[in-house]
Formats: structure tokens, sequence, C-alpha cells
């Protein structure tokens, strides 16, 4: 018996192969360290904030935690509302474009929210100083005058109409883009079949969509929430701008007193901050990687929950 | 842009020197050009406070045209930074919204300064903070310190309170509710207006002087454009800014002694002159406890910045070039272009002179 005569079957590695799958490798690595290398210099730099007697810090807070407190809400509250305007319109604007619009509107229509989301930041928030807010008072006064007893316009009316919702409104203008460009790709690979025998089920369009296109795009459409959530979360340039803040825990959209958030306190406060103050902000810095942080995961699990339904494997 | 700028100064240079020669020419005289002639070189570090930026940027402009050899660099990353990169050595002079106090100085260890050497504190910035405010059709208000305090600490609420109209008979007030806008950023103006109401206004105003504005009452707005312009935008606002960008806004008139006082350079100027020195400094420390509350026709609401440097430097070159330089920024001329450049109050005669004396110990 001739043992030797047979060499195990193995594809001849080439060259190009290995270079790419190293590159690939290296680039996989870099983002971690990257990742790494801000996690260790925010921690590095809080600990001295952390540990320091808090009446040192900007304003004498009780606590670190009572001074970040407010500013996590607020991040937290500003990016919600957002999410909650943009959420339903960006699913819309994407619909209409994949499944409604002629497709000559559709393209025009694509371009243009892209268009949207190349604006930078601080054309925002100019924008958002210079007209929402005047324009968005009287409305505002409207709001307090009729719902005041709603909790959440309650108290005073702001007279300059630098007011959280204010925030939320140009922070959403700012995340439909992503959020539909991302869906409407999504709503686009929707497989013609399942579309077709729908129809031919006898649905109507809409039910056509309820039926093929949402659940098909579900895991996507969160991921694309996610993304946009993400961009509203570190937003910094327009809430320094607009927002009129004040170190309170508070729900009122349209009242002068509104949480600020941490992005937007360290825009505010680093230029002339000094010393602990400095290691302060840092330290801020890193809660906000940490909610951060957390609600990806969150994110993550609910699109690797719903995956199994959604038909994309 | 620039070599265009460069391009007219050295036109006007030229056209001076071949002016003046002809001149000296005509008379007959030697021809005395010590001026154009400078002899100084080398460069100079600063630091500190973004509120003298703007002044920074026009004096060091002009002495370097005067001074071609010379290159001064001034970083306006905050008065807190500024101290701390001068008290650190990193810098040749500082900038700041207050001055060095009694225990930064008595602990000393500057690290610029040649060992031991005192350092020299110059109130050589001053700025008026107006009051400002936009209700249709009124100019100026005449308003106390307590009414003031009281707006924005947010007891006084509407326009047509008693505390406004009895001090503004014939003005007619709108019920309009007040909006106070203030500073969203942590600044030296923010500090300055806030001491004021400290001092004016003790019992209406109980909250110690700060960069950061101390309440919740109030809308915030970022920089002093920001400020500016929520106060243009809204209605029945008021706020306060640098003087100099009060534009078109009506402005408050602030009561001092048994007279409403509106802003002026003069009046600004007056202050640190009706204010006294604090005791127990270096001959050269000009540090200011300011008086807000000054008997004489002096507009209370300054900012008042220093220029900190040392009485000694390692380097006597560079100490030479430091006394140059703040004897520029001191004088006149000076005083002059900084107005014109940043709105700020010349320094009176008397504290030119006592600036003079301080900077002549520089070495």
């Amino acid at each position: 018996m001739t043992t030797t005569a047979t060499p195990p079957l193995r594809a001849k590695v080439r060259r190009a192969d290995r270079v790419f799958s190293t590159s690939t490798v290296v680039a996989g690595i870099l983002i971690l360290v990257a990742l790494a290398a801000v996690a260790v210099f925010l921690i590095a730099q809080s600990i001295p904030a952390l540990l320091a007697d808090p009446s040192e810090l900007k304003g004498s807070p009780s606590s670190f935690w009572a001074y970040v407190g407010p500013l996590a809400f607020g991040t937290v509250w500003a990016a919600f509302l957002a999410l909650l305007i943009a959420f339903p319109i960006s699913i819309g604007i994407a619909l209409f474009i994949s499944h409604y619009a002629p497709r000559r509107v559709a393209q025009g229509l694509g371009y243009v929210i892209d268009l949207l989301a190349a604006v930078p930041s601080v054309v925002f928030g100019l924008w958002g100083i210079k007209v929402l807010a005047p324009m968005v008072t009287p409305f505002y006064g409207w709001l307090v005058d009729n719902f005041g007893w709603f909790p959440l316009f309650a108290g005073s009316v702001s007279g300059t109409g630098k007011t959280i919702l204010t925030v939320a409104i140009v922070l959403a203008v700012m995340i439909i883009p992503i959020i539909t460009a991302l869906s409407r790709e999504i709503f686009l690979q929707t497989p013609v079949l399942h579309e077709e025998a729908a129809l031919a089920l006898g649905a109507t369009r809409l039910e056509m969509i309820q039926m093929a296109v949402l659940p098909f795009g579900r895991a996507g459409i969160v991921s694309a929430a996610m993304l946009g959530l993400g961009r509203a979360l570190g937003e910094t340039m327009v809430v320094a701008m607009v927002l009129s803040p004040a170190p309170v825990i508070s729900f009122v959209l349209t009242g002068s007193a509104n949480p600020s958030t941490i992005a937007g306190n360290i825009a505010l406060n680093f230029p002339e901050a000094h010393g602990i103050e400095i290691n302060a902000l840092i330290a801020t810095g890193l809660i906000l990687f940490a909610i951060t942080l957390v609600i990806n995961s969150v994110a993550r699990v609910i699109v690797n929950r719903r995956k199994a339904f959604s038909g994309a494997n | 842009m620039r070599f265009t700028r460069f391009g007219s100064v050295a036109a006007v240079a030229i056209a001076a020197s071949v002016l003046l020669s002809s001149c000296a020419a005509n008379e007959g005289g030697t021809p005395t050009d010590d001026e154009s002639a400078s002899t100084l070189s080398g460069s100079l570090v600063g630091g500190g406070s973004s509120a003298v930026g703007a002044a920074q940027e026009t004096w060091i402009a002009e002495f370097q045209t005067a001074n071609p050899d010379v290159d001064i660099a001034y970083d306006p990353a905050g008065s807190g930074a500024g101290r701390e990169t001068f008290l650190a050595g990193g810098s040749d002079f500082a900038g700041t919204d207050r001055a060095f106090d009694d225990e930064e100085v008595a602990a000393g260890g500057f690290a610029s300064c040649a060992p031991d050497s005192p350092i020299v504190q110059l109130p050589l910035y001053i700025s008026p903070i107006a009051v400002i405010f936009n209700l249709e059709g009124i100019d100026t208000l005449d308003l106390d310190a307590e009414t003031i305090a009281g707006i924005f600490a947010g007891t006084i609420t509407s326009w047509d309170d008693p505390a406004i109209a009895d001090q503004n008979e014939g003005v007619e007030l709108p019920a309009t509710p007040i909006t106070a806008v203030h500073r969203s950023d942590d600044s030296g103006t923010t500090e300055n207006f806030t001491d004021y109401l400290a001092q004016a206004a003790p019992t209406t105003w109980t909250y110690e002087a700060d960069g950061v504005w101390p309440i919740e009452a109030g809308e915030a707005a970022q920089g002093t454009s920001g400020v500016v312009d929520a106060v243009t935008n809204g209605t029945g606002t008021i706020g306060y800014a640098d003087a100099s960008r009060a534009g078109d806004l009506g402005t408050v008139s602030v009561l001092v002694g048994d007279e409403y006082l509106p802003f002026s350079p003069e009046a600004a100027a007056a202050i640190v002159d009706a204010s006294p020195f604090v005791e127990g400094r270096a001959e050269g420390d000009l540090s200011i406890e300011l008086d807000r509350t000054p008997d004489e026709a002096a507009y209370p609401v300054v900012l008042v910045a220093y220029l900190v440097g040392c009485e000694t430097y390692e380097d006597s070159a560079q100490g030479e070039l430091v006394k140059e330089y703040f004897t520029y920024m001191a004088s006149p001329e000076g005083q002059e272009a900084a107005a014109e450049g940043a709105g700020s109050a010349p320094i009176s005669d008397a504290l030119f002179e006592k600036a003079s004396a301080a900077i002549e110990l520089i070495k």
C-alpha cells in the first residue's frame, strides 16, 4: 500500500489572498486599538475628577454624580425626542422613495436627502438659532397658554425659543437623512417575490408593506434608528449654540431652564476650564462613552433577536 | 490678503521714510530716525484671557510693525490656563480676568521669572459691560443695582413692575414678561457682572461672583454674540454684553450714588481710579480691589483684565522686550489702538503714570 501517493487537497495560497486577508485583520484590530486608546484616555483623565473634592468642581455640586446627572439625563432626553420626531418621518420618506414615488422623483428626492446629510452641524446650529427658535417662540407661547396643565408644557414659556424641543427638532432634521438613507436601501432589497406574492393574494399596497417590506427590514430599521440616535447623542455644536441650559433635570419642553447635554456642556465650558475642571469635563465624556456603549449594545441585542424572522438569511 | 497687507504696510513705511528724509534734508539737520530703526529683536509668548484676545491682536500687529524683528504670540486659551502656563514658566506674560490673589502671590514659584522676582500685574484692559435690552421704542432705562439683580434673579418678572416704573417716570413700559439672558459658557464677563451684582445688590443677589451663571433663573446663550442675538431676536429680553457689541439695542443707565450713569469709556476707566489697590503687594503689582459701589461718577459694570509679567527675567534681553511691549500697551497710543480694535476703555492718565512706574521695574 502506498500511503504517500495522495497529498491532502489544498487550495494554493496566492500572495494577493494573503495580503488581503492580513490587511483586513489589521483594519479590524486597528479599530479595536483606537477604541481602547480612547477608553484608556477617558478613564485615566477622569480618575482625578472622580476622586476630587466635589466643591472644587464648577458650581460646587454635592458630588460628581450630582454634576453629571442632569447632563446625562439631558443627553438621553434630547436624543430620544429627536428620534421620536425623526423616526416616523424617515420611515415615511424611505417608503415613499422605495415604493410610492415615480422613479424619477424618487431619485431626485434621494439626492436631496443625501445632500441634507452632508450639511455641517454648525450650519444647522445657525439655522436653529437664527430661524427656527424665533419662529417657534409664538407657537410655544400658544402651547403653554392652552396646554399648560400638561406636565411637558408646564411653567412659564421661554422668551427666545431656545428650548430642548427646538434642539430636538434641529437634531431630528440632522438624523432624518441617516435613517432615511439606510431604510431606503433596506426597503429596496425586499425580495420582489415576497411583494408580488402579497399583491397576488389580494393585499393592498399598505398591506403588502406591512406583510412583506417591514418584517423583512425590521433589523435594518432598528440599526438605522440606532445610528441616528448615536449621532443625536453625540451632537455638540447644535446643542451648544441653540440650547439655553441650566443644571436641572426637567421634562418640560418649552421652558427656559433645560437640561444640557454632555457634549454641549463640554463644548461650552472647555475653553475656560483649567486644572481639575478639565478632568471633570473629560469624566462626563466617559459617561457619554458608557451611555452610547449601553444603547448600542441594547440595539445589537434587538437586531440579533429579530434577525431570525427577517428573511434576510 | 496677508501679502497685500504687508505690501501696503511696506508702501506706507517707504513713503514715510522718503518723506521724513526729505523733510530732514530740507531742514538741513541730521536725519534722526530712531523711530523706524528699532533695535529690538526676539520673541515673546503670552497667553490667557480670551477677553483680552482682540486687544492683543491689535497690540501685537502695531508693535510688530514698529519693531519688525520682534515676534509676539498670544494664545487666548482662557484666564485660568493663562495663569497656569505663566506660573509653570510656559509663557513670558499672561492676560487674565483676575489678578493673582494674595495666596498665589505669597506662594510664589513663578517659573517664568528669575528666582524670587516679584510679579508685575497691570490693569491695562478695561472694558465696560453694557446691560442691554430689547423693548420697542425705548432706548435707555434707569435702573439701580437691586432692580437689575431682581430682574436677573427672576424676582422681577414684568417690565411694568413698580420697581422699574418708579425709576423711569414718563417712560411707557409695556406689560411684557421679562426674559433675562445670561451666558451659557464660562466667561469673565459673567464673573464681572455677577461680582457687580454681589457687591452692589447684596440683599437680592446672594451668590458669589462666578464665571458660570450661578442660578437657574433666566435664559442662557453661547458667547457674547449668542447673548446679543438672543436679546435682539426676543421680545422683552435683557442681557449683559461687552459694551462694544451693544449696537442699536437699548442700554441701561446704572444708578451710582444718586445719579444714573450710562456706560462710557471715561466712566468705565474712572472705576479703576476710584478703587483702592490691594494692600501688601510688591511695588509693581497694581492689583485693584474693584469697588463696584463708588462714591464718584464711575461706571461700575466693567471687566478689568490684567497683564502679568515679572519684575526680573532670567534673560535680561527678554526682560527688555517685555518692558518695551508693556510700555507700548500702557501708552496712550496703545490704549487708543485697543479702544478702536477691541472697544475697550483707555486707562486714565493717573493709572498710566502708576503703570509706567511699575513697568520701569521690569528688567
